[in-house]
Protein backbone atom coordinates (compact mmCIF):
# COMPACT_ATOMS: atom_id res chain seq x y z
CA UNK A 1 0.00 0.00 0.00
CA UNK A 2 2.04 2.94 -1.22
CA UNK A 3 -0.29 5.55 0.32
CA UNK A 4 0.00 4.14 3.79
CA UNK A 5 3.75 4.11 3.34
CA UNK A 6 3.69 7.76 2.34
CA UNK A 7 1.61 8.47 5.41
CA UNK A 8 4.24 7.25 7.84
CA UNK A 9 7.29 8.42 5.90
CA UNK A 10 8.05 11.99 6.89
CA UNK A 11 8.97 14.10 3.88
CA UNK A 12 12.16 16.13 4.05
CA UNK A 13 10.50 19.23 2.64
CA UNK A 14 7.80 19.22 5.29
CA UNK A 15 10.36 18.65 8.07
CA UNK A 16 12.33 21.59 6.75
CA UNK A 17 9.35 23.93 6.50
CA UNK A 18 7.89 22.78 9.76
CA UNK A 19 11.14 23.40 11.62
CA UNK A 20 11.58 26.79 10.02
CA UNK A 21 7.97 27.86 10.50
CA UNK A 22 7.60 26.56 14.01
CA UNK A 23 10.86 28.01 15.29
CA UNK A 24 10.01 31.38 13.69
CA UNK A 25 6.51 31.35 15.14
CA UNK A 26 7.89 30.28 18.51
CA UNK A 27 10.37 33.13 18.48
CA UNK A 28 7.86 35.73 17.33
CA UNK A 29 5.17 34.62 19.73
CA UNK A 30 7.60 34.39 22.63
CA UNK A 31 8.78 37.92 22.01
CA UNK A 32 5.60 39.67 20.92
CA UNK A 33 2.81 37.63 22.44
CA UNK A 34 3.69 35.36 25.33
CA UNK A 35 5.90 37.85 27.11
CA UNK A 36 3.34 40.68 27.23
CA UNK A 37 0.46 38.27 27.82
CA UNK A 38 2.13 36.42 30.67
CA UNK A 39 3.40 39.65 32.18
CA UNK A 40 -0.04 41.18 31.85
CA UNK A 41 -1.60 38.15 33.51
CA UNK A 42 0.94 38.21 36.31
CA UNK A 43 0.42 41.92 36.85
CA UNK A 44 -3.33 41.54 36.84
CA UNK A 45 -3.13 38.64 39.28
CA UNK A 46 -0.85 40.69 41.51
CA UNK A 47 -3.18 43.67 41.34
CA UNK A 48 -6.18 41.49 42.10
CA UNK A 49 -4.36 39.93 45.03
CA UNK A 50 -3.42 43.42 46.21
CA UNK A 51 -6.97 44.64 45.84
CA UNK A 52 -8.25 41.67 47.81
CA UNK A 53 -5.71 42.26 50.55
CA UNK A 54 -6.62 45.91 50.57
CA UNK A 55 -10.28 45.06 50.87
CA UNK A 56 -9.52 42.64 53.67
CA UNK A 57 -7.51 45.27 55.49
CA UNK A 58 -10.23 47.85 54.99
CA UNK A 59 -12.76 45.37 56.31
CA UNK A 60 -10.62 44.70 59.35
CA UNK A 61 -10.16 48.42 59.87
CA UNK A 62 -13.89 48.88 59.61
CA UNK A 63 -14.38 46.16 62.17
CA UNK A 64 -11.95 47.73 64.62
CA UNK A 65 -13.47 51.12 63.96
CA UNK A 66 -16.97 49.89 64.59
CA UNK A 67 -15.72 48.17 67.73
CA UNK A 68 -14.24 51.46 68.81
CA UNK A 69 -17.47 53.23 67.98
CA UNK A 70 -19.35 50.67 69.99
CA UNK A 71 -16.97 51.26 72.87
CA UNK A 72 -17.46 55.01 72.59
CA UNK A 73 -21.21 54.62 72.44
CA UNK A 74 -21.14 52.37 75.44
CA UNK A 75 -18.98 54.84 77.36
CA UNK A 76 -21.27 57.68 76.38
CA UNK A 77 -24.27 55.70 77.48
CA UNK A 78 -22.64 54.88 80.78
CA UNK A 79 -21.74 58.50 81.32
CA UNK A 80 -25.27 59.55 80.61
CA UNK A 81 -26.53 56.97 83.06
CA UNK A 82 -24.06 58.26 85.59
CA UNK A 83 -25.10 61.85 85.04
CA UNK A 84 -28.74 60.98 85.27
CA UNK A 85 -28.12 59.02 88.42
CA UNK A 86 -26.21 61.89 89.94
CA UNK A 87 -28.90 64.33 88.94
CA UNK A 88 -31.49 62.12 90.49
CA UNK A 89 -29.49 61.86 93.66
CA UNK A 90 -29.00 65.60 93.81
CA UNK A 91 -32.69 66.16 93.28
CA UNK A 92 -33.59 63.63 95.92
CA UNK A 93 -31.18 65.18 98.30
CA UNK A 94 -32.52 68.66 97.65
CA UNK A 95 -36.06 67.54 98.03
CA UNK A 96 -35.18 65.78 101.30
CA UNK A 97 -33.36 68.82 102.56
CA UNK A 98 -36.25 71.06 101.62
CA UNK A 99 -38.66 68.70 103.35
CA UNK A 100 -36.51 68.65 106.47
CA UNK A 101 -36.29 72.39 106.50
CA UNK A 102 -39.99 72.80 106.06
CA UNK A 103 -40.64 70.30 108.81
CA UNK A 104 -38.23 72.06 111.15
CA UNK A 105 -39.80 75.36 110.38
CA UNK A 106 -43.25 73.98 110.95
CA UNK A 107 -42.14 72.49 114.22
CA UNK A 108 -40.52 75.74 115.31
CA UNK A 109 -43.71 77.51 114.42
CA UNK A 110 -45.74 75.04 116.38
CA UNK A 111 -43.39 75.30 119.32
CA UNK A 112 -43.65 79.06 119.32
CA UNK A 113 -47.38 78.84 119.03
CA UNK A 114 -47.47 76.44 121.94
CA UNK A 115 -45.26 78.73 124.05
CA UNK A 116 -47.43 81.67 123.18
CA UNK A 117 -50.53 79.77 124.08
CA UNK A 118 -48.97 78.70 127.38
CA UNK A 119 -47.84 82.24 128.14
CA UNK A 120 -51.26 83.62 127.33
CA UNK A 121 -52.83 80.95 129.44
CA UNK A 122 -50.48 81.73 132.34
CA UNK A 123 -51.13 85.44 131.96
CA UNK A 124 -54.86 84.79 131.90
CA UNK A 125 -54.61 82.57 134.94
CA UNK A 126 -52.49 85.14 136.74
CA UNK A 127 -54.98 87.84 135.97
CA UNK A 128 -57.83 85.63 137.05
CA UNK A 129 -56.02 84.92 140.35
CA UNK A 130 -55.43 88.62 140.90
CA UNK A 131 -59.03 89.41 140.17
CA UNK A 132 -60.21 86.55 142.45
CA UNK A 133 -57.85 87.89 145.18
CA UNK A 134 -59.12 91.43 144.73
CA UNK A 135 -62.66 90.18 144.77
CA UNK A 136 -61.96 88.13 147.91
CA UNK A 137 -60.36 91.10 149.61
CA UNK A 138 -63.27 93.22 148.56
CA UNK A 139 -65.69 90.62 149.86
CA UNK A 140 -63.70 90.18 153.03
CA UNK A 141 -63.51 93.92 153.52
CA UNK A 142 -67.28 94.21 153.20
CA UNK A 143 -67.79 91.31 155.57
CA UNK A 144 -65.30 92.71 158.02
CA UNK A 145 -66.88 96.12 157.75
CA UNK A 146 -70.23 94.57 158.51
CA UNK A 147 -68.96 92.38 161.36
CA UNK A 148 -66.70 94.83 163.10
CA UNK A 149 -69.04 97.74 163.10
CA UNK A 150 -69.25 97.88 167.07
CA UNK A 151 -66.36 98.02 169.39
CA UNK A 152 -67.32 94.94 171.23
CA UNK A 153 -67.08 92.75 168.34
CA UNK A 154 -63.73 94.31 167.58
CA UNK A 155 -62.52 93.47 171.11
CA UNK A 156 -63.73 89.96 170.80
CA UNK A 157 -61.84 89.45 167.59
CA UNK A 158 -58.70 90.92 169.02
CA UNK A 159 -58.97 88.60 171.92
CA UNK A 160 -59.52 85.65 169.71
CA UNK A 161 -56.56 86.47 167.47
CA UNK A 162 -54.40 87.01 170.49
CA UNK A 163 -55.48 83.71 171.86
CA UNK A 164 -54.71 81.97 168.72
CA UNK A 165 -51.38 83.67 168.39
CA UNK A 166 -50.52 82.56 171.85
CA UNK A 167 -51.59 79.12 171.15
CA UNK A 168 -49.44 78.92 168.01
CA UNK A 169 -46.39 80.31 169.91
CA UNK A 170 -46.64 77.72 172.62
CA UNK B 1 -12.56 6.05 27.18
CA UNK B 2 -12.23 2.36 26.39
CA UNK B 3 -14.68 2.63 23.54
CA UNK B 4 -12.76 5.19 21.57
CA UNK B 5 -9.59 3.22 20.86
CA UNK B 6 -11.78 0.26 19.96
CA UNK B 7 -13.70 2.35 17.46
CA UNK B 8 -10.46 3.74 16.17
CA UNK B 9 -9.04 0.32 15.51
CA UNK B 10 -12.22 -0.89 13.89
CA UNK B 11 -12.32 1.98 11.49
CA UNK B 12 -8.62 2.02 10.81
CA UNK B 13 -9.15 -1.59 9.75
CA UNK B 14 -12.06 -0.54 7.59
CA UNK B 15 -9.97 2.20 6.05
CA UNK B 16 -7.16 -0.22 5.43
CA UNK B 17 -9.59 -2.57 3.69
CA UNK B 18 -10.91 0.25 1.56
CA UNK B 19 -7.37 1.29 0.76
CA UNK B 20 -6.57 -2.28 -0.14
CA UNK B 21 -9.51 -2.37 -2.48
CA UNK B 22 -8.43 0.85 -4.01
CA UNK B 23 -4.95 -0.41 -4.81
CA UNK B 24 -6.47 -3.47 -6.29
CA UNK B 25 -8.54 -1.28 -8.57
CA UNK B 26 -5.59 0.89 -9.21
CA UNK B 27 -4.53 -1.22 -12.18
CA UNK B 28 -6.02 1.15 -14.74
CA UNK B 29 -2.94 3.00 -15.94
CA UNK B 30 -4.49 6.40 -16.57
CA UNK B 31 -5.18 6.98 -12.86
CA UNK B 32 -1.55 6.80 -11.91
CA UNK B 33 -0.93 10.03 -10.04
CA UNK B 34 -4.46 11.22 -9.59
CA UNK B 35 -5.77 11.27 -6.08
CA UNK B 36 -7.83 14.41 -6.33
CA UNK B 37 -11.07 12.62 -5.54
CA UNK B 38 -13.91 11.13 -7.52
CA UNK B 39 -14.84 14.29 -9.36
CA UNK B 40 -11.38 14.69 -10.78
CA UNK B 41 -11.28 11.02 -11.61
CA UNK B 42 -14.54 11.31 -13.45
CA UNK B 43 -13.45 14.39 -15.30
CA UNK B 44 -10.25 12.77 -16.44
CA UNK B 45 -10.15 12.48 -20.21
CA UNK B 46 -10.84 9.08 -21.68
CA UNK B 47 -11.78 7.33 -18.45
CA UNK B 48 -15.09 5.63 -19.17
CA UNK B 49 -17.41 5.89 -16.11
CA UNK B 50 -14.65 5.64 -13.53
CA UNK B 51 -15.63 3.85 -10.35
CA UNK B 52 -15.60 5.65 -7.06
CA UNK B 53 -12.39 4.97 -5.19
CA UNK B 54 -12.73 5.50 -1.46
CA UNK B 55 -9.10 4.70 -0.72
CA UNK B 56 -7.87 7.33 -3.15
CA UNK B 57 -10.27 9.87 -1.73
CA UNK B 58 -9.31 9.23 1.86
CA UNK B 59 -5.60 8.98 1.29
CA UNK B 60 -5.70 12.04 -0.93
CA UNK B 61 -7.25 13.99 1.91
CA UNK B 62 -5.12 12.77 4.78
CA UNK B 63 -1.91 12.94 2.76
CA UNK B 64 -0.04 15.88 1.37
CA UNK B 65 -0.27 17.30 -2.13
CA UNK B 66 1.36 19.77 -4.47
CA UNK B 67 -1.29 22.39 -5.01
CA UNK B 68 -4.37 22.70 -2.87
CA UNK B 69 -7.41 20.87 -4.16
CA UNK B 70 -10.43 23.11 -3.62
CA UNK B 71 -13.34 21.41 -5.41
CA UNK B 72 -14.01 19.40 -8.52
CA UNK B 73 -11.21 20.06 -10.93
CA UNK B 74 -10.09 23.30 -9.29
CA UNK B 75 -6.90 23.50 -7.30
CA UNK B 76 -5.07 26.41 -5.75
CA UNK B 77 -1.60 26.32 -7.33
CA UNK B 78 1.26 26.38 -4.86
CA UNK B 79 4.97 26.89 -5.50
CA UNK B 80 7.01 23.80 -6.29
CA UNK B 81 10.59 24.19 -5.09
CA UNK B 82 13.06 21.52 -6.17
CA UNK B 83 16.80 21.26 -5.89
CA UNK B 84 19.38 18.85 -7.11
CA UNK B 85 23.01 19.36 -7.98
CA UNK B 86 22.42 18.45 -11.64
CA UNK B 87 19.60 20.84 -12.50
CA UNK B 88 20.05 23.37 -9.69
CA UNK B 89 17.08 25.12 -8.10
CA UNK B 90 13.74 24.93 -9.89
CA UNK B 91 10.81 27.01 -8.72
CA UNK B 92 7.50 26.94 -10.56
CA UNK B 93 3.76 26.75 -9.95
CA UNK B 94 2.18 23.41 -9.23
CA UNK B 95 -0.40 24.26 -11.90
CA UNK B 96 2.30 23.41 -14.49
CA UNK B 97 1.85 19.75 -13.61
CA UNK B 98 -1.83 19.99 -14.60
CA UNK B 99 -3.00 17.79 -11.70
CA UNK B 100 -0.20 15.38 -12.36
CA UNK B 101 -1.00 14.83 -16.03
CA UNK B 102 1.85 16.83 -17.53
CA UNK B 103 5.58 17.07 -17.03
CA UNK B 104 7.33 20.36 -16.44
CA UNK B 105 10.99 21.38 -16.21
CA UNK B 106 12.05 17.77 -16.26
CA UNK B 107 9.78 16.80 -13.36
CA UNK B 108 6.41 15.14 -13.04
CA UNK B 109 4.06 14.08 -10.30
CA UNK B 110 3.85 10.39 -9.71
CA UNK B 111 1.42 9.24 -7.01
CA UNK B 112 1.65 12.68 -5.50
CA UNK B 113 5.44 12.62 -5.35
CA UNK B 114 7.68 14.71 -7.54
CA UNK B 115 9.85 12.57 -9.77
CA UNK B 116 12.57 13.56 -12.17
CA UNK B 117 11.84 12.59 -15.78
CA UNK B 118 13.65 12.95 -19.03
CA UNK B 119 10.91 14.37 -21.21
CA UNK B 120 10.10 17.77 -22.73
CA UNK B 121 7.58 20.03 -20.92
CA UNK B 122 3.96 19.13 -21.37
CA UNK B 123 4.47 15.44 -22.06
CA UNK B 124 1.85 13.12 -20.64
CA UNK B 125 3.21 12.36 -17.20
CA UNK B 126 2.30 8.68 -17.42
CA UNK B 127 4.29 8.22 -20.60
CA UNK B 128 7.40 9.94 -19.25
CA UNK B 129 10.33 7.78 -18.17
CA UNK B 130 11.24 8.28 -14.51
CA UNK B 131 14.89 8.99 -13.73
CA UNK B 132 15.15 7.00 -10.51
CA UNK B 133 18.69 8.12 -9.64
CA UNK B 134 17.94 11.82 -10.09
CA UNK B 135 14.61 11.50 -8.27
CA UNK B 136 16.41 10.20 -5.22
CA UNK B 137 18.94 13.03 -5.42
CA UNK B 138 16.24 15.71 -5.65
CA UNK B 139 15.32 17.69 -2.60
CA UNK B 140 11.63 18.62 -2.62
CA UNK B 141 11.11 21.81 -0.62
CA UNK B 142 7.79 22.64 -2.24
CA UNK B 143 5.14 24.64 -0.51
CA UNK B 144 2.70 21.77 -0.35
CA UNK B 145 -0.84 21.84 1.01
CA UNK B 146 0.48 21.09 4.49
CA UNK B 147 3.16 23.77 4.32
CA UNK B 148 0.52 26.25 3.18
CA UNK B 149 -1.73 25.17 6.05
CA UNK B 150 1.21 25.54 8.39
CA UNK B 151 1.62 29.11 7.16
CA UNK B 152 -2.12 29.73 7.63
CA UNK B 153 -1.94 28.34 11.18
CA UNK B 154 1.15 30.43 11.92
CA UNK B 155 -0.49 33.56 10.57
CA UNK B 156 -3.58 32.83 12.65
CA UNK B 157 -1.46 32.26 15.74
CA UNK B 158 0.49 35.45 15.22
CA UNK B 159 -2.61 37.48 14.51
CA UNK B 160 -4.61 36.12 17.43
CA UNK B 161 -1.90 36.26 20.05
CA UNK B 162 -0.22 39.48 19.07
CA UNK B 163 -3.58 41.25 19.06
CA UNK B 164 -4.37 39.64 22.41
CA UNK B 165 -0.97 40.76 23.69
CA UNK B 166 -1.84 44.29 22.61
CA UNK B 167 -5.06 44.05 24.56
CA UNK B 168 -3.03 43.28 27.67
CA UNK B 169 -1.02 46.43 27.13
CA UNK B 170 -4.05 48.54 26.33
CA UNK B 171 -6.24 47.26 29.10
CA UNK B 172 -3.61 46.57 31.74
CA UNK B 173 -5.09 45.35 34.99
CA UNK B 174 -8.61 45.29 33.61
CA UNK B 175 -10.92 42.37 32.98
CA UNK B 176 -10.35 40.65 29.61
CA UNK B 177 -12.76 41.23 26.74
CA UNK B 178 -13.43 39.69 23.34
CA UNK B 179 -10.68 37.56 21.86
CA UNK B 180 -8.59 38.06 24.96
CA UNK B 181 -11.42 36.62 27.01
CA UNK B 182 -11.63 33.62 24.68
CA UNK B 183 -7.97 32.61 24.81
CA UNK B 184 -7.09 33.68 28.32
CA UNK B 185 -8.65 30.68 30.07
CA UNK B 186 -6.73 28.37 27.73
CA UNK B 187 -3.47 30.23 28.35
CA UNK B 188 -4.12 30.02 32.07
CA UNK B 189 -4.96 26.33 31.69
CA UNK B 190 -1.64 25.66 29.93
CA UNK B 191 0.23 27.76 32.45
CA UNK B 192 -1.35 26.44 35.63
CA UNK B 193 -2.51 22.92 34.83
CA UNK B 194 0.16 21.94 32.34
CA UNK B 195 3.37 23.86 32.93
CA UNK B 196 3.14 24.62 36.62
CA UNK B 197 1.78 21.26 37.66
CA UNK B 198 4.20 19.21 35.55
CA UNK B 199 7.41 21.24 35.76
CA UNK B 200 7.18 23.02 39.07
CA UNK B 201 8.65 26.37 39.94
CA UNK B 202 10.97 26.51 36.90
CA UNK B 203 8.02 26.43 34.52
CA UNK B 204 8.32 29.98 33.23
CA UNK B 205 11.34 29.26 31.04
CA UNK B 206 9.45 26.55 29.13
CA UNK B 207 6.09 28.25 28.97
CA UNK B 208 6.62 29.96 25.59
CA UNK B 209 7.37 26.61 23.94
CA UNK B 210 4.49 24.83 25.65
CA UNK B 211 2.02 27.57 24.75
CA UNK B 212 3.21 27.73 21.17
CA UNK B 213 3.09 23.95 20.79
CA UNK B 214 -0.34 23.78 22.39
CA UNK B 215 -1.90 26.45 20.23
CA UNK B 216 -0.10 25.30 17.08
CA UNK B 217 -1.52 21.82 17.53
CA UNK B 218 -4.92 23.06 18.67
CA UNK B 219 -5.32 25.49 15.77
CA UNK B 220 -3.94 22.90 13.35
CA UNK B 221 -6.40 20.31 14.65
CA UNK B 222 -9.34 22.68 14.38
CA UNK B 223 -8.34 23.86 10.94
CA UNK B 224 -8.11 20.23 9.88
CA UNK B 225 -11.75 19.79 10.84
CA UNK B 226 -12.91 22.62 8.60
CA UNK B 227 -13.90 20.76 5.44
CA UNK B 228 -13.20 23.57 2.97
CA UNK B 229 -10.39 25.99 2.14
CA UNK B 230 -8.32 27.06 4.06
CA UNK B 231 -9.01 24.04 6.25
CA UNK B 232 -9.17 20.39 5.42
CA UNK B 233 -5.48 19.64 5.39
CA UNK B 234 -4.25 16.97 7.75
CA UNK B 235 -1.46 19.11 9.18
CA UNK B 236 -1.27 17.78 12.73
CA UNK B 237 -1.90 14.29 11.40
CA UNK B 238 1.27 14.49 9.38
CA UNK B 239 4.16 12.55 10.80
CA UNK B 240 6.75 15.12 9.70
CA UNK B 241 4.90 17.87 11.58
CA UNK B 242 4.38 15.87 14.75
CA UNK B 243 7.95 14.58 14.42
CA UNK B 244 9.41 18.08 14.40
CA UNK B 245 7.33 19.03 17.44
CA UNK B 246 8.44 15.90 19.27
CA UNK B 247 12.03 16.56 18.26
CA UNK B 248 11.89 20.05 19.77
CA UNK B 249 10.57 18.56 23.01
CA UNK B 250 13.41 16.03 22.89
CA UNK B 251 15.99 18.78 22.33
CA UNK B 252 14.60 20.86 25.20
CA UNK B 253 14.63 17.85 27.52
CA UNK B 254 18.14 16.81 26.52
CA UNK B 255 19.65 20.28 26.68
CA UNK B 256 18.04 21.11 30.00
CA UNK B 257 18.46 17.74 31.64
CA UNK B 258 20.27 18.18 34.94
CA UNK B 259 22.67 15.88 36.78
CA UNK B 260 19.81 14.21 38.55
CA UNK B 261 18.11 13.38 35.23
CA UNK B 262 21.19 11.88 33.61
CA UNK B 263 22.03 10.01 36.76
CA UNK B 264 18.63 8.38 36.67
CA UNK B 265 19.19 7.30 33.10
CA UNK B 266 22.75 6.00 33.28
CA UNK B 267 23.14 5.06 36.90
CA UNK B 268 19.86 4.79 38.74
CA UNK B 269 20.78 5.33 42.37
CA UNK B 270 20.10 2.52 44.77
CA UNK B 271 20.06 -0.18 42.11
CA UNK B 272 22.63 -3.00 42.14
CA UNK B 273 25.16 -3.16 39.30
CA UNK B 274 23.79 -6.20 37.51
CA UNK B 275 20.31 -4.67 37.36
CA UNK B 276 21.81 -1.50 35.93
CA UNK B 277 23.08 -3.56 33.01
CA UNK B 278 19.43 -4.17 32.10
CA UNK B 279 17.99 -0.93 33.35
CA UNK B 280 20.34 1.52 31.67
CA UNK B 281 19.63 0.33 28.11
CA UNK B 282 15.92 0.49 28.89
CA UNK B 283 16.26 4.01 30.25
CA UNK B 284 18.32 5.12 27.27
CA UNK B 285 15.76 3.60 24.94
CA UNK B 286 13.03 5.35 26.93
CA UNK B 287 14.77 8.67 26.38
CA UNK B 288 14.16 8.32 22.65
CA UNK B 289 10.93 6.42 22.95
CA UNK B 290 9.13 9.22 24.78
CA UNK B 291 9.37 11.78 21.97
CA UNK B 292 8.76 9.01 19.44
CA UNK B 293 5.52 8.13 21.17
CA UNK B 294 4.60 11.82 21.28
CA UNK B 295 5.04 11.95 17.53
CA UNK B 296 3.04 8.78 16.85
CA UNK B 297 0.21 9.60 19.24
CA UNK B 298 -0.65 12.94 17.71
CA UNK B 299 -0.19 11.68 14.16
CA UNK B 300 -2.30 8.58 14.66
CA UNK B 301 -5.11 10.29 16.57
CA UNK B 302 -5.63 13.06 14.10
CA UNK B 303 -5.16 10.93 11.01
CA UNK B 304 -7.52 8.30 12.37
CA UNK B 305 -10.16 10.94 12.98
CA UNK B 306 -9.87 12.17 9.40
CA UNK B 307 -9.97 8.64 8.02
CA UNK B 308 -13.09 7.74 9.99
CA UNK B 309 -15.02 10.83 8.94
CA UNK B 310 -14.02 10.35 5.32
CA UNK B 311 -14.81 6.62 5.45
CA UNK B 312 -18.35 7.39 6.41
CA UNK B 313 -18.72 9.87 3.60
CA UNK B 314 -17.21 7.35 1.23
CA UNK B 315 -19.78 4.79 2.30
CA UNK B 316 -22.46 7.02 0.80
CA UNK B 317 -20.78 6.93 -2.58
CA UNK B 318 -19.85 3.26 -2.37
CA UNK B 319 -23.50 2.39 -1.81
CA UNK B 320 -24.64 5.09 -4.19
CA UNK B 321 -22.81 3.26 -6.95
CA UNK B 322 -24.86 0.12 -6.46
CA UNK B 323 -28.14 2.04 -6.34
CA UNK B 324 -29.13 5.62 -5.73
CA UNK B 325 -31.64 4.55 -3.07
CA UNK B 326 -28.99 2.71 -1.08
CA UNK B 327 -26.79 5.79 -1.34
CA UNK B 328 -29.45 8.06 0.12
CA UNK B 329 -30.32 5.48 2.76
CA UNK B 330 -26.75 5.14 3.89
CA UNK B 331 -26.31 8.89 3.66
CA UNK B 332 -28.60 9.46 6.65
CA UNK B 333 -26.69 7.08 8.89
CA UNK B 334 -23.35 8.27 7.58
CA UNK B 335 -24.29 11.85 8.07
CA UNK B 336 -25.43 11.23 11.63
CA UNK B 337 -22.31 9.29 12.47
CA UNK B 338 -20.06 11.85 10.86
CA UNK B 339 -21.68 14.59 12.91
CA UNK B 340 -21.01 12.48 15.98
CA UNK B 341 -17.43 11.93 14.85
CA UNK B 342 -17.05 15.62 14.21
CA UNK B 343 -18.10 16.40 17.78
CA UNK B 344 -15.70 13.79 19.02
CA UNK B 345 -12.94 15.24 16.88
CA UNK B 346 -13.58 18.70 18.30
CA UNK B 347 -12.93 17.19 21.69
CA UNK B 348 -9.94 15.27 20.37
CA UNK B 349 -8.54 18.49 18.87
CA UNK B 350 -8.30 19.91 22.35
CA UNK B 351 -7.37 16.70 24.12
CA UNK B 352 -4.51 15.87 21.78
CA UNK B 353 -3.11 19.38 21.99
CA UNK B 354 -3.36 19.05 25.77
CA UNK B 355 -1.86 15.58 25.87
CA UNK B 356 1.08 16.54 23.68
CA UNK B 357 1.78 19.66 25.72
CA UNK B 358 1.25 17.95 29.04
CA UNK B 359 3.52 15.02 28.23
CA UNK B 360 6.16 17.41 26.89
CA UNK B 361 5.88 19.33 30.15
CA UNK B 362 6.17 16.07 32.09
CA UNK B 363 9.35 15.11 30.26
CA UNK B 364 10.78 18.58 30.79
CA UNK B 365 9.69 18.39 34.40
CA UNK B 366 11.49 15.09 34.85
CA UNK B 367 14.62 16.57 33.25
CA UNK B 368 14.82 19.68 35.41
CA UNK B 369 13.47 18.20 38.63
CA UNK B 370 15.64 18.69 41.68
CA UNK B 371 16.60 15.54 43.56
CA UNK B 372 14.14 14.61 46.28
CA UNK B 373 15.30 14.03 49.78
CA UNK B 374 14.16 10.50 50.37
Amino acid sequence: MPFLASLVNPSIGLIFWMSLTFVTVLFLLAKFAWKPILNGLKEREASIADALNEAKRAREEMATMSARNEELMRAAREEREQLLKEAREIRDREIAAAKDKAKAEAEALLARARTDIRNEKNAALHEMKNQVAELSILVAERILKEKLADSKAQQALVDKVMAEAQLRRS
Amino acid sequence: MLLKPLLRHAFLLLAALLAGRSTAQHGTPDHGGDHAGPAAAEAHAGAPAAKFNAGDLIMGHVGDEHGWHLWGHTSLPLPVILYNSERGLSVFSSARFDHGHRTYGGYALHEGMVVAVNAPDGTDAHQAVVDQRLTEATLDLSITKNVATMIVVSALLLWVFISVARAYGRRAGQAPTGLQNLVEPIILFVRDDVAKSAIGHKYEKYLPYLLTAFFFIFFGNLLGLVPFFPGGANLTGNIAVTGVLALITFIIVTVNGNRHYWQHIFAMPGVPGWVLAILTPVEVLGMFLKPFVLMIRLFANITAGHIIALSFYSLIFVFGETSAGAGYGVAIGSWAFTVFMFMLELLVAFIQAYVFTFLSAMYIGAAVEEPHHH
